[in-house]
């Protein structure tokens, strides 16, 4: 599945990953195994930091990403 | 007229910008703008080279889209504009442009306003400061977040 991150994230952990996880794959699980690659970006990876999209629409922690899908992480915005 | 946005990977003059802004909305009484300008020094004071503005492929846009929309309704307006930059942006360069157009000033002034505070919460940017000294990702702010709780009252009719 294609990950894809922004801002300081992307910059640790590279703009867009392709993950190859067997079975069934939570937003939550995501982040951990992000964090296991990266562990610096743990506390970034946190829900509570970055929210998470599946196919460009927000999703909660427990939502299911298909390895078809794309799930993008989205660290607290500064625009303007 | 109608709400638009829309996202510039290169300078763009808000002037040029705004004169065909006004063409359109030919018939309103109030037309208000905020330009938002790259600054050549962080909060700390320390020397900016460069602004570095991440976005994402589809979300961006639409987050600005939004947001136009939103006041548009909300102000009641004859035309609500959002042109807003991406990519490396240099010191004095303009960021951002919000305009609005009302049959009067009241709406407009506070429609300009209101865009700006949003684009702070909810533009879907990630800002980079790069300078001599390093580079550093922007954090959104407390004043970001408070500035937005200006808007949760209910509109007065």
């Amino acid at each position: 599945m294609k990950i894809l991150l922004f801002g300081k994230l992307a910059e640790s952990l590279g703009r867009e990953l392709e993950l190859d996880i067997a079975g069934a794959c939570t937003i939550a699980d995501l982040r951990l195994e992000l964090a296991r690659l990266h562990p610096p970006s743990a506390p970034d990876l946190a829900a509570s930091r970055a929210r998470a999209c599946i196919n460009d629409a927000i999703a909660s922690e427990d939502r299911v990403a298909g390895p078809a899908d794309e799930i993008a992480f989205l660290p607290p915005v500064s625009g303007g | 007229m109608g709400a638009w946005a829309r996202l510039e990977s290169t300078a763009f003059s808000p002037e040029r910008e705004l004169a065909r802004f006004r063409e359109d909305a030919a018939n309103a009484g109030a037309v208000a703008s905020f330009v938002g300008v790259a600054r050549a020094r962080t909060r700390s004071g320390e020397p900016v080279t460069r602004l570095f503005l991440d976005h994402h492929p589809r979300l961006t846009l639409t987050s600005l889209e939004e947001i136009a929309a939103d006041a548009a309704q909300r102000f009641a307006l004859g035309g609500a504009l959002i042109v807003h930059r991406c990519g490396e942006v240099v010191p004095g360069e303009p960021i951002v442009l919000a305009a609005a157009a009302a049959a009067h000033r009241r709406a407009a002034f506070e429609a300009v306003d209101y865009m700006m505070d949003r684009l702070k919460s909810d533009a879907l940017f990630w800002k980079r400061e790069d300078g001599p000294g390093g580079s550093e990702w922007i954090e959104p702010t407390e004043r970001d977040r408070q500035d937005l709780l200006r808007w949760s009252a209910p509109c007065p009719e």
